[in-house]
């Protein structure tokens, strides 16, 4: 499909992977520099797999693919992932 | 900023409705209890997973629909024609089944009572859902933010919580309440039905400085509103959105 949903679609595949929630941190996009929380992102839940991209140039920012039993996941577009956590 | 806490892997859970309360003659939410719900904040979304006997399963994203500290969970289920999931959901389920599902999930498009700031809700269709968390949750606490709700439907049947809605456009102090109606307007409604547009978004004066903006629903509707707010000079870092696409998988 060509609809984009919101980067927060991603929420919920990514917390298998990681403690914390990946779409509240803020990331720089590699391609035009800009800086903002993943759940920001544009993403296109059918692509096959997940495919996120930047809002502001349309680059790749993720890919994210499930299977049974693995994950793949491809953060290309992203540089320096800055996560809140507690003090 | 959002809540900074190390959550835990994320697992799936067995819910077991309690209830099943129709909504509209296409919606209906299910009242869950789920043992040891760590809690969760309003906009947050659950997923749902059905499995068959031959071991197929299908897995989507609701929204929680009740307001955070209760010990039911409450979805809205709004049924979908060619849905996979949601016919199941809004028709089959019954009390006493059980549920499978695992959240909360989603920490961008929550609104928590601890933020000062006045609060525009834009819902398109069953993308309500959250934001009605939100306006329950702000009702529950000390906030006394003005919040505006606009809610747009194909008509006035279709349209998730009226009666809750009226009343709390009565008794919750700052609640505004405005409804645009796409296919048929009701009765005595002043204007003909057409789409979302940005006099009614803004209410025709400049957002009050802080305005939070809260717009779900449809892609195509999320991305009007979000671009008519925007033209009006609302600063598109403080709008938060959440596109459900065709399938009808929130968020």
């Amino acid at each position: 499909m060509n609809e984009h949903l919101d980067g927060n679609v991603l929420a919920g595949a990514l917390r298998e992977l990681f403690t914390v929630d990946i779409t509240t941190a803020t990331g720089q996009c590699v391609a035009c520099g800009t800086t903002g929380a993943l759940g920001q992102a544009r993403v296109y839940p059918d692509a096959p797999g997940m495919v996120a991209r930047c809002r502001s140039c349309d680059e790749i920012v993720l890919r994210y693919v499930r299977a049974p039993d693995r994950a793949w996941l491809d953060l290309r577009g992203i540089t320096c992932l800055q996560v809140q956590l507690p003090e | 900023m959002a809540r900074a806490a190390v959550l835990g892997r994320l697992t799936w859970q067995v819910g077991t409705v309690t209830e099943v309360r129709d909504e509209t003659p296409t919606a209906r939410t299910l009242v869950l209890d789920v043992p040891d719900w760590t809690g969760h904040q309003a906009g947050q979304h659950v997923d749902v997973r059905l499995t068959a006997p031959d071991g197929y399963s299908a897995q989507r994203s609701y929204s929680i629909a009740s307001p955070p500290g209760g010990t039911k969970l409450e979805l809205t289920v709004q049924r979908l024609e060619d849905g996979e999931v949601s016919p199941y959901l809004a028709e089959t389920l019954a009390p006493g089944d059980p549920l499978e599902l695992r959240g909360p999930i989603g920490g961008w498009f929550v609104w928590t009572p601890a933020d000062p700031g006045p609060v525009l809700l834009v819902a398109g269709g069953s993308g309500i859902v959250p934001l009605m968390a939100m306006i329950r949750a702000r009702a529950g606490s000390g906030n006394r933010a003005p919040f505006r709700l606009v809610y747009s439907v194909r008509s006035a049947d279709a349209a998730l919580y009226a009666a809750e809605l009226a009343d709390r456009a009565r008794t919750d102090a700052g609640l505004e309440l405005s409804y645009v109606y796409t296919r048929s307007a009701p009765p005595g409604w002043p204007g003909p039905a057409g789409r979302i547009n940005a006099g009614i978004l803004t209410a025709g004066r400049p957002a009050p400085p802080g305005t939070a903006v809260f717009i779900c629903g449809p892609t195509g509707f999320v991305e009007a509103a979000a671009n008519l707010l925007i033209d009006a000079g609302q600063d598109a870092q403080t709008i938060k959105t959440e596109r459900f696409g065709p399938s009808g998988g929130q968020p």
